[in-house]
């Protein structure tokens, strides 16, 4: 029987250690990783965790993050509780199993720490590993600091695991900017934890004999259109109680409330900014200054990104005037995606407002309080005119000429 | 908000000096952030680390500053980094350098009319901890000079934060944090 841990009421924690705790908390069975930065430090504060007795469960030490998921999927597959984590190109690695994984309706838990996708390498936070997860199958859930990585990753336990969702769930943290700083956290004693994430019930577990199950069969034009659609079609239905009922008991236990969609001084905002990540709470702070300059603005956020929160997202921007979608990875020769997302959502909305996208922050670049005000400055414009009176898509933070498009 | 600006080399212990330090003051019911610009430094590199203090929850994730305080443990970092880098008028600067203050300010001029206090923070882990890791007597140095913590309590904090380390560690470590507060100037 493993070691309890005692843990003070508050911590001082950085993302990457949060999420660890929480693994460690929810009792996994099997971890299946091969550490990248900047989420090493999980896997590694993992396996002191098992080295000192705190664990009972197996670490399986893999060749690659391809090897990694698979493990997990395997070991997911026969029955057990299964968590990893990732990052960047490991990440990217293990796309092909991603989709297994939630196609074979495996109910992992991957923490992945956000880092920017090479070329050029680079080990700093950004949104191009979470944007590449967006149509693996996968419900995906973001932190904006280190509390959330710990709270979120406990959750996310009892959402995929339910019997009707059985989804792989991704919990995700800003590289460096949470997984590397140091802030308060408050965790739940090990005791509490587990009781709220509960004791694992497998379903049709492989290692069940007396109830033999295939798992990734091969289906052609006859049934994989009907996998596929019955998959996607709990992921737009069944997911979004399940999540709203899970922050609702953690919020009872914890008094920490969460929210499918964040708001942040929307009851009486006209400009707001839609954000991912820390930049969120920068943006939140940000808005409360522009109040003092006379700029009702708002923050909006999604803290479930897939499936994406299509309701959520028109009701919270139902009243505003200019919205900012600012989108933390290189689109590629697009618009950003939380633009593309959001100007979907509100299209069949009463409410039109102006809505423009600004990409940041590639690569770890910083995101500070003056790019915030700028772009508040030019919603506020926006809001105005009642058009846009900048480029559709702006760089924010990029060295050299302005560049925009459209 | 009070926002201290640590310069360091890689291995020098400076994030986990600002850890240590915001696990001090997370004590007391403050809110804190420690964080540090890693890259892909190697052991040796120049690099920063950055520590914030608020009563409130502190939302701000910029990696931008204007620090309260600048904490340079190596040196050679007083000439070769740009330690002066969006300072304030009141930002205090606590230097790790075997001159005395009026040598030190003569060696390198944009110091002059700061804010500066130095102390020897590589001999005094030398002598005390023997090996060159200058993060804890900083700390003893910045109490001195903030008043942020009285000396004892400051001590006592920090042995819990020590605690899985052998008690000569610990021990060595609170002499090396005495002598720097008693010797900064």
């Amino acid at each position: 029987m493993a070691e309890k841990m005692e843990l003070n009421e508050m911590e001082v924690w950085d993302g990457n250690m949060a999420a660890s705790q929480a693994l460690r908390q929810a009792q996994v069975d099997v971890v299946a990783a091969y550490p990248i930065t900047p989420s090493t430090p999980i896997v590694q504060n993992y396996g002191s965790f098992l080295a000192n007795g705190y664990i009972d469960g197996e670490f399986v030490m893999v060749e690659s993050e391809h090897a990694a998921m698979s493990g997990c999927v395997g070991a997911a597959a026969a029955g057990g509780r299964v968590a990893t984590a990732t990052s960047s190109q490991g990440f990217a690695l293990m796309a092909e199993v991603l989709y297994q994984a939630s196609g074979m309706r495996l109910p992992i838990v991957l923490t992945v720490v956000n880092r920017a996708l090479a070329a050029p390498l680079n080990v700093n936070g950004d949104h191009s590993d979470m944007y590449l997860g967006r149509d693996s199958g996968w419900i995906q859930l973001d932190a904006f600091n280190s509390q959330q990585a710990y709270d979120l990753t406990l959750m996310a336990f009892r959402i995929g695991e339910d019997h009707n969702v059985r989804l792989p769930v991704m919990v995700h943290q800003d590289g460096f900017i949470t997984s590397h700083t140091a802030e308060n956290v408050r965790p739940l004693s090990d005791d509490e934890a587990y009781e709220f994430v509960g004791d694992y019930k497998p379903m049709n577990a492989m290692l069940d004999l007396a109830k033999p199950v295939t798992y990734g069969v091969q289906t052609e034009e006859d049934w994989h259109f009907e996998h596929k659609a019955r998959q996607h079609a709990d992921l737009m239905t069944k997911v979004f109680g399940k999540v709203e009922e899970v922050f609702d008991a953690f919020a009872e236990k914890t008094g920490r409330k969460y929210n499918i969609v964040e708001e942040y001084l929307m009851d009486d905002a006209e400009v707001a900014i839609v954000a991912l990540g820390t930049t969120v709470e920068t943006a939140e702070m940000v808005a409360k200054m522009m109040r003092e300059e006379g700029i009702k603005a708002g923050v909006v956020a999604p803290r479930l990104f897939r499936p994406w929160p299509y309701e959520q997202i028109k009701k919270a921007l139902s009243k505003v005037k200019a919205v900012a979608c600012l989108d933390r990875s290189s689109p590629n020769g697009a618009l950003g995606a939380l633009y593309n997302e959001v100007t979907a959502s509100l299209y069949q909305s009463d409410n039109h407002p102006v809505i423009t996208n600004y990409i940041y922050g590639l690569g770890g670049r910083d995101f500070t309080i003056d790019h915030a005000k700028e772009i508040f400055k030019e919603l506020d414009a926006n809001a105005k005119e009642g058009r846009p009176t900048t480029p559709l898509q702006q760089f924010v933070g990029l060295r050299g000429p302005k560049l925009s498009f459209y | 908000m009070l926002e201290i600006r640590w310069h360091s080399r890689a291995g020098q212990g400076a994030v986990t000096g600002a850890k240590g330090l915001a696990d001090v003051v997370s004590k007391t019911g403050k809110f804190v952030q420690a964080f540090a610009f890693y890259g892909s430094a190697k052991r040796g590199a120049a690099m920063t680390a950055y520590n914030r203090v608020d009563d409130e929850e502190i939302l701000n994730h910029e990696k931008f500053m204007h620090p309260d305080y600048v904490l340079v443990i190596d040196p050679g970092l007083t000439y070769t980094a740009d330690i002066t880098a969006h300072e304030k008028d009141t930002t205090k600067y606590i230097i790790t350098t075997h001159l005395t203050k009026e040598e030190l300010i003569e060696a390198q001029p944009k110091l002059k009319g700061k804010d500066v206090h130095v102390v020897d923070c590589m001999q005094i882990s030398l002598d005390t901890i023997g090996r060159a890791i200058p993060n804890t007597p900083m700390l003893g140095a910045l109490m001195k000079v903030s008043g942020m913590f009285e000396l004892d309590y400051f001590q006592n904090a920090m042995k819990s934060v020590l605690a899985k380390f052998p008690q000569k560690v610990i021990d060595a470590n609170m002499a090396a944090i005495e002598r720097a507060y008693n010797s900064v100037k």
